[in-house]
């Protein structure tokens, strides 16, 4: 996984609440066996409409998505994370995340934040009027910054280290083995085993 | 200290705890499909890693499946290579598989239950949302993306923060014609889609208590449409009744019984947040909007979005009127619909489709819709049979299909045509979510079977 540590772009603004994952990649287009090649079904629904804040010229270079409220609700497809990191989104900002949709967001290396239903209308207005406004995100600091606007957000340690040095959360794991080794000798007999096929 | 449940069950399964880390959480049972997998066994192969519990996994194929001719190859040549890749890499990686036409193929939340492998106390994953239905029986149940499936895969665990609890207490008893789909229909509508995040919700209470365990199950099922990673509900007789003659039954039963009667939130248990609810109040439910947290009892009309105060909420009920070619103040059972759908993994089981079969016996369906009824199991279809219920539903004018997902999702070819309208049993009606451009009322077995009869939204008790 790439590391992050700080990102500098320009904002797209999605001014829907409830974003689901539907809408974020529809069921058809997740029939790849693949991690890449997403982009094409990423708010497809909405992308035969010219106005549609994709299809506008002004943000097509858009790296940092801010959108409304409960976005990535519905269903637990990583697939709505590789078509936003394939579409070119490093970073998507909203006042609340689904929780499935934020852990798959921070495990692939999209970096989510939440920042309170005001900032985000700010950031709105400001992109909405100046869409080349730079906006730096910086999780070493824990902030976001255009204009002369300074703001912080939030994000546990454990998963910003994570984030910093690109790491693999199995590679941790797997540094564990003992731990897992004694956890299942002492797990209980009676608990069900579906026995695997023989090879 | 007291503990509630979800606490409890956590705690058994800590592998490791460490300052400032999240918990590594032992994971019992895996279960895995075609949609959500693939990358992840790649990871493994890229890595040269292997999957260290084949044990304690098992797949099944569900959401791209045809439900007609699956004696036939998969017509859809991405569907059937996404079948084929599960295929391949169970058998490359040792993993116990149910395939089309295979009895215990089905939805992957149908198949963990029926064969008695869903089990109290236990922790179970699937790369799929609607995992939270095994909380029905007492297990702590979440849905993962796909990297988390990699990471079952290779370790059989994972690193989590332990959410927060909120008890929902459901007290009293339903009136008839309403059902499980109807109290979880109207928590969420109370408690908004966010309503859950962060939490595990535990369903409490006389009302819940007197849910058959596949009535637990729908409500569990949709604790995810409540922002909810995870619903449960406290083991009890019923649940052992259950599980007793299933396959996967533990050998020493009475040893089992004995730790699932402890799995139980403790009386002096603090919950971060507690609802009620009061279940003599509640009517037959039906959604009008496009997320599951816009519905109504049956009995009322659409609303006027002139009406909703919060400008947000406003704006979401403007543009779901508008996707779903409604007009404010329409009586909701004036609604007309062209297909009902009977299945899914909230309600697909034996019970739904008996409860249905009860109302549609000896009649017939309105000649201006279609009905598909699809079992959430190929054991489902099976015992559907064996007590004749598909002839009930043929001789209705229904459909009579295969087990599979269905049309709860467009996926397969099971889907909704641009503008079509359904009363649905299942449990997301978001924009195009049965098909591009299909619009979706979310309804019980019951409500979805007096719809067929009538044509418009309707409950048993307008017949
Ligand atoms: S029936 Fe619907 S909700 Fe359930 S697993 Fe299949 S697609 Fe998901």
């Amino acid at each position: 996984m790439e590391k992050f540590i700080k990102h500098t772009g320009t904002g797209v603004p999605l001014r829907r609440s409830n974003v689901d994952t539907d809408q974020i990649i529809p069921a058809v287009y997740l029939k790849r066996v693949t991690r890449s090649g997403f982009e094409d079904g990423l708010f497809a629904a909405w992308r035969n409409d010219p106005d549609f804040v994709l299809n506008k010229e002004a943000f097509k270079k858009g790296t940092v998505l801010v959108a409304g409220a409960d976005f990535g609700t519905g269903s637990s497809r990583e697939h709505a994370v590789w078509a936003l990191q394939n579409y070119g989104f490093k970073v998507v900002i909203s006042s609340r995340f689904a929780d499935i949709f934020r852990g798959n967001s921070l495990k692939g290396g999209l970096l989510t934040i939440i920042l309170s239903q005001e900032e985000v209308e700010d950031l709105w207005s400001v992109i909405e009027s100046a869409p080349d406004t730079a906006i730096t995100v910086d999780l070493e600091s824990r902030t976001v910054s255009y204009n002369s606007i300074l703001l912080t957000f939030e994000i546990d340690d454990y998963t910003r280290w994570r984030l910093m040095e690109g790491l693999d959360d199995i590679g941790l794991t797997l540094k564990q083995t003992d731990s897992i080794d004694s956890f299942e000798k002492n797990r209980e007999e009676y608990k069900p085993k579906t026995i695997p096929v023989l090879k | 200290m007291s503990k509630t449940l979800a606490q409890k069950i956590w705690d058994e399964h800590i592998v490791r705890r460490a300052e400032g880390e999240p918990d590594l959480l032992y994971i019992d049972l895996h279960l895995i499909h075609e949609v959500t997998s693939p990358q992840a066994f790649d990871g493994l192969r890229l890595n040269k890693r292997v999957v260290r519990r084949p044990d304690l996994t098992i797949a099944t194929e569900d959401h791209n499946v045809p439900t007609l001719n699956i004696d036939k190859p998969i017509a859809d040549p991405v569907s059937k290579l996404q079948v084929d890749t599960l295929r391949a890499n169970c058998k490359e990686f040792g993993v116990r598989i149910h395939s089309l036409g295979d009895a215990e193929q089905g939805i992957v939340h149908v198949v963990g239950p029926q064969l008695g492998l869903t089990q109290p106390g236990m922790t179970i994953v699937c790369g799929d949302s609607h995992t939270s239905t095994h909380g029905a029986f007492g297990a702590l149940a979440f849905g993962i993306g796909t990297s988390e499936v990699e990471h079952v895969l290779a370790t059989q665990t994972l690193p989590l923060i332990p959410p927060k609890t909120m008890a929902i207490n459901v007290e009293g008893s339903l009136k008839p014609g309403v059902t499980s789909k109807d109290i979880i229909l109207a928590i969420i509508a109370k408690i908004g889609t966010g309503g859950g995040q962060g939490y595990v919700l535990e369903y409490r209470g006389s009302a819940i208590r007197a849910l058959s365990m596949e009535a637990r199950m729908t409500v569990c099922n949709m604790s995810i449409e409540a922002g909810a990673r995870a619903g449960l509900i406290a083991p009890d007789e019923k649940t052992f009744e259950y599980i007793k003659d299933k396959p996967h039954a533990p050998k020493d039963f009475d040893a089992a019984v004995k730790y699932w009667s402890t799995l139980q939130s403790d009386s002096g248990a603090k919950f971060d947040v507690e609802i009620n609810l009061d279940a003599n109040e509640l009517e037959p439910f039906v959604t009008w909007g496009t997320n599951p947290g816009q519905g109504l009892p049956l009995n009322s009309s659409v609303p006027n979005p002139a009406d909703i105060s919060d400008a947000e909420e406003r704006g979401a009920a403007e543009r779901a009127l508008t996707y779903m070619g409604l007009t404010a103040g329409t009586p909701l059972k004036k609604i007309a619909i062209d297909t009902v759908f009977l299945g899914s993994c909230t309600n697909g089981r034996i019970e739904d489709l008996r409860s249905a079969a009860e109302i549609l016996k000896g009649k017939k369906i309105s000649s201006s819709l279609r009905m598909l009824v699809v079992p959430g199991s190929a054991r489902v279809r099976l015992q559907a049979e064996s007590e004749g219920l598909d002839k009930v539903f043929i001789d209705a004018g229904a459909e009579w299909r295969n087990a599979g997902c269905s049309m709860c999702l467009g996926m397969n070819p099971d889907q909704l045509a641009v503008g079509e309208r359904s009363a649905s049993t299942s449990n997301r009606n978001f924009e195009g979510r049965q098909g591009k451009g299909g619009r979706t009322h979310l309804v019980s077995p019951l409500v979805a079977a007096a719809t067929a009869l009538r044509g418009t939204l309707s409950s048993p008790a307008d017949l």
